[in-house]
């Protein structure tokens, strides 16, 4: 049988290697926002793995949510992306600096 | 180790592999590919999960819709793959180190220790009568109702802004004003000049 801490070690290398791609690719946006996607797929697995395991379905009821909201920001921010890229021809975070931050 | 064990590991592997590849890639759209591989091991992992609604809802709003999307976003922008990759072997060895520091972090807290088998005990495998949508489906439309319908105004609102955030006026392009033509007069058509004849 599979227990439940190999599921929630394989959800926590999936939450560091995007850790350290947001290290990697500090400079793409893009890059950046997939970072994102893959840490809240580890966190939904780490839902979904005690949703099972405690046989408690509100987990999975909070994975809903998370993904209802996750493909609301995702729709946004690859707008905004766009945006700033057709202002700036470039999506260097570098060069995002107009708001002085 | 039976075969649910080995296909696990089969699927993790492929997951955990993809999510290296991602990270790693040069070009962002090799990167959303294996994201969309990722995706798919998740999902299937999620099916073993007896997550069954989640798991289909995973593949088709996310492969079938969000990475979509990416890809679409990827492939229109012109950018400079390598200005943006500029910083990627002077980070590496941060990058390592805070993950893995992370890694050991989470893994003091998940261990076999804590969350073994002798801890946390497999529970029954549901029968075939069971149905994960109907439970899920259940659960939404009673006990989260509200939650429910606020998740149906932020993906309304999500719309709205991502169409007004990307939408712009050209002045270039020609288009009729409806309004403009019911209301037009003949006499804002038609002018009449008076003019003394030529000889």
């Amino acid at each position: 049988m599979i227990s439940l801490s190999e599921y929630l070690i394989v959800s926590a290398l999936l939450f560091s290697i995007s850790i350290a791609g947001i290290f990697l690719n500090r400079k793409n946006v893009l890059l950046l926002l997939m970072c994102i996607e893959l840490m809240l797929l580890a966190v939904n697995l780490n839902f979904v793995a005690f949703s099972h395991y405690l046989n408690d379905l509100q987990g999975q009821i909070f994975v809903f949510f998370i993904l209802t909201v996750a493909a609301a920001e995702a729709a946004i921010g690859l707008a905004i992306l766009v945006v700033v890229f057709r202002t700036r021809r470039t999506i260097n975070v570098d060069e995002l600096k107009d708001l002085k931050g | 180790m039976s075969v649910e064990k080995i296909l696990f590991y089969i699927f993790s592997a492929i997951l955990l592999g993809a999510a290296v590849l991602i990270v790693t890639r040069k070009n962002p759209v090799h990167s959303v590919l294996w994201l969309v591989v990722a995706f798919f091991n998740a999902a299937i992992l999620w099916m073993m999960l007896e997550a069954e609604f989640l798991s289909i809802v995973l593949v088709l709003v996310y492969v079938g819709a969000v990475m979509v999307l990416f890809l679409f976003v990827v492939m229109m922008l012109d950018i400079n793959i390598t200005e943006l990759r500029a910083g990627f072997v002077r980070n590496l060895p941060v990058a390592v180190l805070v993950a893995a520091v992370m890694m050991a972090e989470i893994l003091l807290v998940v261990g076999s220790s804590h969350f073994g088998l002798d801890k946390v005990a497999a529970p029954v495998r549901h029968g075939a009568d069971y149905n994960n949508t109907a439970e899920l489906g259940f659960a939404l439309f009673t006990d989260h109702l509200y939650a429910f319908e606020i998740a149906a105004v932020i993906l309304l609102v999500g719309i709205i802004a991502a169409i007004s955030l990307t939408l712009r006026k050209r002045p270039e392009t020609k288009y009729q004003d409806p309004s403009k033509q019911i209301s037009v007069k003949s006499t804002d058509r038609l002018k009449m000049v008076k003019m003394d004849g030529e000889d």
